[in-house]
């Protein structure tokens, strides 16, 4: 009797569970697009060393979604859909997004991704969607290699890594008169050296002397070394990129070591706060950024630059860093495209993106070759200590069409400067 | 470029003192570390981890306003009951176990405390500023920062004051007997709990100094402890155990290694030229050893 009873348990189960699998389980040909929704998928870092910026992505993602769901939505067909994004959290882990990209298109049946934060989870994401065919826009994988591989369904809203700071040099060149002595300090990850080889490109180019070339291994935390050699050799621009700490540990170090250099070019000025956590002892430093609030770029959405700080500030309380802004510029380049297409499908999506020629509050947008975005200039601010409560802000300097600033060159030296 | 070293021969000096100036502060870090292997048979993962919190300790007060440098007082304070607490609630479970048990659970606390200081403080990278200023020799040819020298001098008093307890308290006593032999210890009347809680507690306590220092002269990131684990262990292994000068001459020789290594190889080799060297001291330690046991025969 009691075996039978177990038997009969086990064969309910089983018939149990396959209920729920077919029940559950959505059709081959079914997608994650409802009647009156188009969904895209994201896996964004919200947990982990990313977390900070992973956050600005999906706040940017998020008022794109509901600045567009606000103001009538994507016409396709003659039909208004809105925009819904499925999130997970990466943990800031290349492998973990790798798995949730496929999640979202074999799972949750996902036609179109958004990216990630940072270029390495990018590149952990990009095989997956090239594999299935799934058009993905991101906003913050700027690493060069990403857009040599050939990928036909990856599109970057961003311009690539190496020409982050190569207008630094021209810049350089051209307040000098002639060719410069450049020092140069890159961490060794993907996209410093990405920006890395953007300046031996300018150097060339200029015919300028590379005087120091140092790699800063990852785990480094102090540049002492790589600065002494800058003081003994004095070169004309000194070039530091090594994410936030890199940017936090030069300034800190660079104020204590007192060396003065004529031009400071670094990245991550931005995400690391740099104005707010050195204050004066950043002042001057020159900094790369996809995007700026004071460009003059403008869109039907958000307005132009200032009204998109505005807005984002109201929502989510502090000001829109350019990873938020970018993200956000992610979502309009869907939106047109799916106009543009006047479909669903993701081969027409994805055709229609190639296509896409389009002005938004960040920038003009238009994708080259690799899918990068190569309509939009870099542009460089400096930080400067200009405020009436003597507080230090990021000026915009360059390109002049939009500069709210002259640039200050050279950098007046330490022992006339009060820090 | 490699030869500038030679050129500016005043470079040999400031990579020289920067490499001592460093190199201490990572030896207070490998003597809590040192300590706490040699009492209780444990190689801590998390030691680079109780760095930062230390550090992140120092940096909350110069959040609310008061001195960072003060953090080396309230961060080992606060250190010594964080190392207490891990040590009833983890360490006192694996601590007569295999050491191989004891890598793997401080491994696992290294990433509970990764995670926790990013949920309490965010993934950004901050910096405590002392506005300590700076020192200048030479006519401005040599910079010493003076948050380094003052981090260097605490350490050096920290280590000399540890070193004077451990002689002549009953604590220290009795750290020293348990290290020396548990049982013995335990049959004479040593409390050998209590005396590996003070230990562990001890060692966090150093971290905690050490992570206050490294707030103000370097930057702070819940994920970037494992290199001070890693140079602490390398600090240990080349030292030896229970060898305190060797531990604070083998910091500060790794130091000063590292920053030569920087100027001869490129920046790009020195934390590779600093490993290497570590397999050529521990293959000679073998070669030496292999030669006794001959002997012996």
């Amino acid at each position: 009797m009691k075996k039978n009873n177990n038997l009969m348990i086990g064969i309910i189960a089983i018939v149990a569970i396959a209920v729920v699998y077919f029940v559950t389980r959505p059709g081959d040909s079914e997608t994650a697009n409802t009647k009156d929704t188009i969904v895209l998928g994201a896996a964004v870092s919200l947990t982990g060393k990313y977390s900070t910026n992973g956050k600005h992505t999906q706040n940017g993602y998020n008022l794109a979604v509901e600045r567009i769901n606000g103001m009538g939505g994507v016409k396709v067909d003659g039909k208004s859909y809105k925009f819904d994004i499925i999130y997970y959290d990466d943990e800031s882990n290349s492998g973990r997004a790798a798995q949730l990209a496929e999640r979202l298109i074999k799972q949750d049946k996902v036609q179109y991704l958004l990216g990630p934060y940072s270029s390495g989870l990018t590149k952990a994401i990009a095989p997956v969607t090239e594999e299935n065919k799934i058009p993905m826009v991101e906003a913050n994988g700027a690493s060069r290699s990403l857009f040599t591989k050939g990928y036909k369904y990856l599109f970057a809203v961003l311009s690539s890594a190496n020409l982050y700071l190569d207008v630094a040099i021209d810049l350089a060149v051209e307040k000098n008169g002639g060719p410069v002595n450049i020092a140069m300090a890159f961490e060794q990850d993907a996209f410093s050296q990405d920006v890395r080889l953007g300046i031996v490109e300018a150097a060339e180019r200029t015919g300028s002397t590379i005087i120091i070339d140092d790699k800063l291994p990852k785990e480094l935390n102090d540049m002492a070394a790589t600065l002494s050699k800058v003081k003994a050799t004095s070169p004309d621009v000194l070039v530091v990129s090594g994410h936030s700490k890199g940017a936090l540990t030069a300034i800190r170090q660079i104020a204590e070591m007192q060396v003065d250099v004529k031009m400071l070019a670094m990245t991550h000025c931005d995400a690391s706060k740099l104005a707010k956590q050195h204050g004066r002892k950043a002042e001057f430093a020159l900094c790369a950024a996809q995007w700026h609030k004071e460009l003059t770029y403008s869109d039907e959405f958000f307005g132009n630059g200032i009204k998109f700080d505005k807005d984002f500030t109201d929502k989510f309380g502090y000001a829109p860093p350019y990873q938020a802004a970018e993200s956000a510029a992610a979502l309009l380049v869907f939106k047109d495209a799916f106009e543009r297409a006047n479909s669903l499908d993701r081969e027409k999506v994805r055709d229609a993106l190639v296509g896409t020629d389009m002005e938004t509050f960040y920038g003009k947008i238009k994708f080259g070759e690799g899918g990068q975005n190569t309509a939009k200039p870099m542009v460089l601010f400096q930080v400067r200590c200009d405020n009436p409560d003597g507080s230090c802000a990021n000026r915009l300097v360059a390109p002049t069409k939009w500069a709210s600033h002259e640039l200050i060159h050279p950098i007046p030296p330490w022992v006339m400067r009060e820090h | 470029m490699s030869l500038l070293i030679f050129e500016q021969p005043i470079l040999l000096l400031q990579a020289s003192i920067d490499g001592i100036l460093i190199g201490v502060l990572f030896a207070l870090i490998a003597y809590g570390m040192a300590l706490q292997w040699g009492v209780m048979n444990i190689i801590n993962i998390a030691q680079g981890e109780l760095v930062i919190m230390g550090g992140y300790v120092a940096y909350f007060m110069y959040v609310i306003g008061i001195h960072p440098a003060f953090g080396v007082i309230v961060a080992p304070i606060v250190m010594y009951f964080v190392g207490v607490g891990l040590y009833k609630l983890v360490i006192n479970k694996v601590v007569d176990r295999d050491l191989f048990i004891s890598i793997l659970a401080t491994f696992g606390i290294s990433i509970l405390t990764q995670q926790l200081m990013n949920f309490v403080f965010g993934a950004d990278v901050v910096v405590a500023q002392s506005n300590f200023g700076t020192t200048m020799l030479f006519d401005n040819s040599v910079t010493l920062p003076n948050s380094k020298i003052f981090s260097a001098l605490v350490s050096v008093i920290v280590a000399i004051v540890l070193v004077i307890y451990m002689k002549k308290s009953k604590l220290g006593r009795a750290i020293r007997a348990t290290a020396q032999n548990s049982r013995a210890a335990k049959i004479l009347g040593v409390d050998t709990e209590k005396v590996y809680a003070a230990t562990f507690g001890i060692n966090a306590a150093l971290c905690g100094v050490a992570g206050a220092c490294i707030a103000i002269t370097f930057t702070l990131h819940p994920y970037v402890g494992l290199p001070y684990t890693v140079r602490s262990f390398m600090i240990v292994i080349l030292a030896g155990l229970g060898n305190l000068p060797g531990v604070a001459l083998s910091g500060m020789g790794l130091g000063i290694f590292e920053e030569f290594a920087d100027y001869l190889l490129g920046t790009e080799f020195r934390i590779g030229a600093v490993f290497l060297l570590l397999v050529l001291i521990l293959v000679y330690r073998r070669f030496k050893l292999s030669r006794k046991r001959e002997y012996l025969k």
